[in-house]
């Protein structure tokens, strides 16, 4: 039983996701006039409030009506204007979903949706604030990018690239305690493309957002102790998604597992199968996130740990996926 | 002031539109006439008067906005653009034909003229919210103009608008609401009351003006003493007859939504004519 004090308020000062959002939207902002920020009641809690702090005339607290904020940012944008939005991802994606899809999405408007609180990042507060179903629900609005940074140093590549990205972008981010997983901003960041964080043969574990830390941790208690080369991608953006990087795997490992903080229903899991299945080509495909329950509550990391998305977890997993027996023939041209 | 000469304009335009609604809903195969024909009037003040737009220039930076919230009087707003110059009336023929331009729904993305696309009800009040607070940020001169319906009003959405709009103190957004009292259930006062309709606008921190909607004189004053008005958002209530102008939907619920044969099509234009003198 964790102690919750890994995700405590005395950790934010460190680099955590949220407090790098803000940071970077406020060098942003000095940068570009057309920027501008919004929250619903939770400047603080997002970290979006240190634009507001920075720029005062450029910040707009719509209070605690998620509906009118993103139909707000959606007249700004149409105003000529750069909006900015952070709320907590349950109510981004589900409390405003129809605001989201037809103010912003439908007359395709260049908003950014900075999400925070997602999947189980919040898991003391109950089911109300975790958010394990915004990936499907915002990857199935047209035009939508949808991106899930590894840690604070991929939010902060995430938020500077979705300036020159057109169209809305939704970033997902947690509550601002994750670890870190980069030690730097030079591992090529781009919208789109997955991140090899480590070459494999055998299997390749897919991981998105806190996934990413166990996964890598895993590949290598996995070569270690089994001899396994493990392939890892970070695959940041959920939409559009890299089907290419899938499709190496799946011809050059096999085996696939995907790891994701959402419901296996509809997220990184069900993109990643959609590539593999329309390709004709087989693999052995496990998908692990949270198997189509509400949360528990506790601390995000005890969570991690119920759903096996934490380090033993991954072992676990893939030592399960490697028995599994499947036609290992050469020939793809007949499997097509 | 409005002077009479201006008013007939304006009336001979509308008697024109109120046709032009007719024919479009046949040839449509069904439109929302009755909240198109309640509407028309604050349209074609709005379009022909008021508003500071130009057909030939639809993106124009320093245009005035204007957001037909209640989205569903797209039967009525493709006309009046059509008539204003935006594009050919004959384009209207394929009204909700396959893949044309023209749902009964306006998209923004499709139709010049369109500022907004709307349609799904509670949203038009926010986005012209937006666009105020983005217009005077930017420090536009442009006006934005937001109509609601009445029924619309259920919305919760509307209301977070409301309180954001007088929060925010934003005076270059004129906001009407259609109130034609009828809603595709029933009265809204039968399927969920509304009343006491201008004091909830009050005390959401708006000055309010109670207009007859299809006068426009009333409409003028009311839409000059909005722009001017600079100590709050204002919302002019315009009491307004749903089907208006055609005898047989004239306060009829039936006629939110219906379509119109061809002897139904003569028999409304000739109650139009009527309406207007002309017959």
């Amino acid at each position: 039983m964790a102690t919750g004090l890994t995700w405590t308020v005395y950790d934010a000062d460190s680099m955590t996701q949220a407090e790098i959002y803000g940071k970077v939207l406020c060098d942003l902002g000095a940068m570009n006039p057309k920027i501008v920020g919004l929250s619903a009641d939770l400047a603080k809690s997002t970290k979006i409030g240190s634009f507001g702090d920075k720029f005062p005339d450029r910040f707009f607290n719509v209070g605690i009506a998620e509906q009118n904020l993103f139909g707000v940012a959606a007249g700004l944008a149409k105003s000529g204007l750069l909006p900015f939005v952070s709320t907590m991802a349950a109510f981004a994606s589900m409390r405003a979903a129809e605001q989201v899809r037809t103010d912003i999405c439908y007359q395709h408007l260049d908003c950014k949706i900075i999400a925070t609180h997602a999947g189980a990042s919040f898991g003391q507060a109950g089911s109300t604030h975790h958010c394990t179903e915004d990936l499907a629900i915002m990857r199935s609005f047209a035009g939508m990018t949808v991106i899930v940074p590894a840690d604070g140093i991929e939010t902060a590549l995430a938020v500077r690239a979705c300036v020159d990205w057109p169209g809305p972008v939704y970033i997902r981010i947690g509550r601002g305690f994750e670890p870190r997983f980069y030690d730097n901003e030079d591992y090529g960041f781009k919208i789109g493309k997955a991140v090899t964080v480590s070459e494999g043969t055998d299997v390749t574990l897919i991981a998105t957002g806190v996934t990413v830390l166990p996964c890598a941790e895993a590949a290598k208690i996995l070569k270690e102790q089994d001899g396994l080369s493990v392939r890892v991608l970070n695959m940041h953006t959920i939409k559009p998604m890299d089907a290419e990087a899938v499709m190496n795997a799946v011809k050059e490992t096999r085996r696939i597992i995907t790891f994701e903080e959402h419901n296996v229903y509809g997220g990184l899991g069900t993109s990643v199968a959609e590539v593999i299945a329309r390709s004709g080509k087989g693999c052995a495909f496990a998908s692990v996130g949270i198997p189509d329950c509400f949360c528990e509550v506790g601390y995000p990391e005890d969570l991690y740990t119920h759903y096996g998305l934490d380090t033993d977890g991954v072992v676990t997993k893939v030592r399960e996926v490697m028995k599994i027996e499947f036609e290992e023939d050469e020939d793809w041209e007949d499997e097509v | 002031m409005i002077s009479q000469e201006e008013i007939s304009k304006l009336e001979a335009v509308a008697w024109s539109l109120r046709k032009d609604i007719i024919d479009v809903t046949g040839w449509a195969g069904g439109a929302h006439i009755g909240g198109g024909l309640s509407v028309l009037d604050i349209l074609v003040h709005l379009f022909f008067k008021a508003a500071n737009v130009d057909p030939k220039r639809p993106d124009w930076e320093d245009r005035d906005r204007i957001v037909l919230s209640k989205g569903h009087a797209g039967v009525a707003y493709a006309p009046v653009l059509a008539r204003k110059g935006y594009f050919d009336f004959d384009l209207l023929k394929d009204f909700n034909k396959f893949k044309s331009p023209f749902g009964m729904h306006l998209d923004g993305c499709k139709v010049k003229g369109v500022d907004v696309s709307t349609g799904s009800l509670g949203h038009g009040l926010p986005i012209a919210l937006g666009l105020a607070l983005g217009a005077r940020l930017q420090k536009k001169s442009w006006r934005t103009f937001c109509i609601l319906g009445d029924g619309e009003c259920n919305e919760g959405s509307v209301w977070e608008a409301a309180m954001a709009a007088a929060h925010f103190k934003v005076t270059n957004l004129v906001t009407f609401v259609d109130r034609n009292r009828l809603m595709i259930d029933g009265p809204t006062e039968d399927v969920m009351g509304l009343e006491p309709f201008a004091d909830k606008w009050r005390a959401f921190g708006f000055l309010v003006n109670e207009i007859d909607g299809h006068s426009f004189s009333e409409i003028d004053s009311a839409v000059q003493f909005a722009l001017s008005e600079k100590s709050g958002p204002v919302v002019i209530i315009a009491n307004t007859v749903k089907g208006k102008g055609v005898d047989f939907m004239e306060n009829q619920v039936k006629w939110h939504y219906g379509g119109l044969d061809s002897e139904l099509v003569t028999k409304a234009k000739a109650s139009v004519d009527r309406y207007y003198g002309k017959a």
